[in-house]
């Protein structure tokens, strides 16, 4: 039996970053260059790399092969999926979602900002703001990912010249405002020489604002969904027969035969034993008897926790049911429409029949209407705007109409991050097709000329009921 | 509403929930999931997550080993007693079972890992299992890097790299056809670290040839490797008496000890946060195979 630890970390806390770039804008080596200045790479797989990059005839180790993953991905030299890497300060442990840029640009960045705290976003000096910029923080924008940093990577490739700098982070605040992102942040790197990534540069006296890991380090680690109002959707329904033992366990269960507990994670806001709350899509009242964990009971939890809570009444709930505040629940609707990522080869047109898995709930879906795609061909334009469009093709972002088989409670994604989020579920093979943000879309809303007529309609001659209840 | 302070969950609580969550999925939207229990420090961890997650009620799937017949005495008396304390069920998996009946043949290196894929599929398809929990963690070795949390197997228990589900926010896509089943890794977002930092917050046991020990090695090609039944001493190789301990616990005959005096889950924090070296690089000579053999065994069905 070990004896009793003390405790290392004690209250680092984590945050989820994303990083997406253009094709050579560095962010491989970027992405090398954190895991390597915070001692993240092991001695072995650095031999790995500087045995690579010998052989490959390059003077001195890339960094960027650190992050080279799958085998198809070595021999064309691309990445071609999200990657997950992982890198720890004193202060905090970081999740990095690596977004390749190019072709599967939009499926990559909507998965890897679909969890991010912080989306990190590259430029390379000589360029400036791309096209491949104002889409991925359109994508960033339209996700609401809180917190937005911008690296302007190869600055030694401009002589570390502040002007260039300046300019670019001027046009990128900018575009920002456009998009409607509040706060950014934008720092000049050389991430093959470690400029200002981890160490602070002297190659740039004219920067005075936080290297990239102590921006990380110091921005804002709350999550957004504590601010929110409080949800909880059931997982799974607790009802043991009778109370094994469980030595393992800090706290002794007080459970006799009618122990009911609803096993779910806080995806938002916080709830205290007591505390009135509304059962959706039911709508009935209730109140929380307790909040039960294995270290012991909780007076109050708050998002991200996964608890199992007790109710006061008789009610009985199942997965696929949400507790919410009673202040401004969500009304379950059959009408849903959502700004929806198109994630799949197959094209998506009116008249489709879907899954929607919404928080812990699924159900049958027709779409009735396609109303739009985004423009994210900018151009010289900083701010896109929708399109008349009948199908989504893959990496299409559209705005979607749907009938639901059964209620939903859904949020709207610009309050609820979490419950106001859908994926698209391919009922015959079960594939990932689209994923979904209910409610007005975060980046501008669809102007149609005449929004009756431009419409395009479910095909009623294939689906004549449309699946209506 | 009052105005508290809310602070973020620590790292550990937020990785704690974040597994939980992923098992109560499971357990809630497929009609058998099985756990694999190796009895190694991941393993174990999974297990108490799995305990934790639908506490006050009993784990609700079975518990499989894969024996490779090559376990160290230590693991599999450790294997008992777990299981038995988490109050789980356990079924076993015998790769010397097939070895005897033909079924499988040794290798002529004489290592077992790779044996383990048929005897593994085979009690997944005999189990009706249709999600399969690995203890496997993304930060492990670069194929897992892009490894989702649920992963989809076909009838071959083959993983498709570069034909993945996207996934999205926390909501897990498990859908899949008979015959398929779903690799689930709970762990996916945990460092090795993180397991040992947990290990000592919640003062779980492990098997104790995770502790330095004193025992008879060799070293072979850089590594060392005790002198077992299985892996006895070499003409010419030389003996030694070392203070060792295991950072993975499996076949004999390709995992090595590493030289080390931590007695204690603090020391070996302190070794692990200190340690230079991965811990497969340093400990799974079968790794060394090849710079894609991680991936080719994975796509293979391997964990």
């Amino acid at each position: 039996m070990p004896p009793t630890p003390t405790a290392v970390t004690g209250g680092r806390t984590l945050l989820r970053l994303a990083t997406a770039g253009s094709v050579d804008d560095g962010k491989s080596t970027l992405v090398g260059r954190l895991l390597y200045d915070t001692n993240s790479v092991l001695s072995d797989a650095l031999d790995h790399v500087e045995r690579v990059s010998k052989r490959r005839g390059l003077e001195r180790a890339d960094l960027a092969l650190l992050t080279a993953g799958l085998r198809a991905e070595r021999e064309q030299g691309i990445t071609i999926d999200v990657a997950y890497r992982y890198f720890a300060t004193p202060a905090r442990k970081f999740i990095l979602a690596d977004c390749p840029g190019h072709v599967q640009y939009t499926r990559n960045t909507v998965t890897g900002s679909s969890t991010a705290d912080v989306i990190v976003l590259l430029v390379d000096a000589r360029n400036g703001v791309v096209e491949q910029t104002r889409r991925h923080l359109a994508v960033a924008a339209l996700l609401r990912v809180p917190h937005v940093l911008l690296v302007v990577n190869k600055i030694d490739l401009v002589d570390y010249s502040e002007e260039v700098f300046t300019r670019i982070a001027t046009d990128f605040a900018l575009l920002a405002r456009s998009l409607g992102v509040g706060e950014t942040h934008c720092i000049p790197v050389s991430a093959l020489e470690g400029d200002n990534v981890v160490t602070r540069s002297r190659r740039t006296p004219w920067y005075e604002g936080p290297t990239v890991l102590d921006f990380l380090e110091s921005v804002d680690d709350t999550p957004t969904a504590v601010g929110a109002e409080f949800r909880f959707p059931v997982q799974h329904v607790i009802r043991p027969q009778n109370a094994p033992r469980a030595p393992w366990a800090a706290s002794t269960p007080a459970v006799d035969g009618d122990y009911r507990g609803y096993a779910g994670k806080i995806e938002s806001g916080r709830v205290r034993a007591g505390e009135e709350v509304v059962v959706l899509p039911r709508g009935r009242r209730a109140a929380i008897a307790g909040i039960d964990t294995p270290d012991g009971p909780l007076e109050a939890a708050v998002a991200g926790q996964s608890v199992v809570i007790r109710l006061n009444d008789d009610i009985d709930l199942s997965r696929g049911d949400i507790l919410a505040a009673t202040d401004a629940p969500p009304a379950p609707v059959r009408e849903l429409t959502a700004t929806v990522c198109w994630l799949a080869e197959r094209s998506l047109a009116p008249g489709a029949r879907v899954l929607v898995q919404h928080g812990t709930a699924i159900t049958k879906a027709i779409v009735t209407g396609i109303e739009g795609t985004l423009d994210l061909d900018l151009g010289s334009q900083s701010r896109p705007s929708w399109v008349a469009a009948d199908r989504l093709e893959l990496n299409d972002i559209g705005r979607v109409r749907l009938t639901l088989a059964s209620p939903l409670p859904i949020d709207s994604y610009r309050e609820h991050r979490t419950t106001g989020a859908f994926i698209l579920v391919d009922e015959s093979d079960g594939w990932t097709l689209g994923a979904g943000m209910a409610g007005p879309s975060s980046l501008a809303t669809v102007t149609t000329k005449d929004a009756s007529s431009d419409l395009p309609e479910a095909p009623s001659s294939t689906h004549p009921e449309g699946g209506r209840p | 509403m009052t105005t508290e302070v809310v602070r973020p969950l620590t790292e550990l609580q937020a990785l704690e929930s974040e597994s939980i969550h992923i098992f109560r999925e499971v357990a809630a939207t497929f009609a058998n999931p099985v756990l694999l229990f190796s009895g190694g420090k991941d393993s174990v961890v999974m297990l108490h997550l799995a305990a934790k997650a639908f506490w006050p009620a009993p784990i609700p799937f079975e518990v499989l080993h894969v024996d490779t017949g090559h376990n160290f005495d230590e693991v599999i008396e450790f294997r008992d007693e777990a299981v038995a304390f988490y109050g789980a069920r356990l079924k076993v998996a015998s790769v010397q079972d097939y070895i005897d009946d033909g079924r499988l043949t040794e290798r002529p290196d004489g290592t077992r890992n790779p044996l383990q894929t048929v005897p593994l599929l085979d009690a997944i398809t005999d189990g009706k299992h249709d999600a399969v929990f690995g203890g496997g963690r993304r930060d492990e070795e670069r194929a897992r890097a892009k490894e989702r949390v649920f992963s989809l197997r076909d009838a071959f228990g083959q993983w498709d790299p570069r034909n993945q589900r996207p996934e999205l926010w926390s909501l897990y896509n498990g859908r899949h056809l008979p015959g398929e089943h779903v690799r689930v890794f709970p762990l996916s977002n945990w460092t090795e670290l993180d397991v040992w930092d947990y290990i000592a917050a919640e003062k779980i046991n492990l098997p104790s040839i995770y502790y330095a020990h004193e025992r008879e090695v060799i070293n072979r090609d850089g590594m060392w490797i005790a002198v077992t039944p299985v892996t006895p001493a070499r003409e010419g190789e030389q003996v030694e008496v070392r203070s060792v301990r295991y950072r993975t616990v499996g076949d004999m005959s390709c995992t090595a000890a590493v030289l080390s005096d931590a007695t204690t889950v603090a020391d070996v924090i302190t070794e692990v946060g200190l340690s230079t070296i991965t811990e497969r690089g340093a400990t799974r000579a079968d790794d060394r195979l090849s710079e894609a053999a991680m991936e080719d065994r994975k796509r293979e069905g391997y964990f």
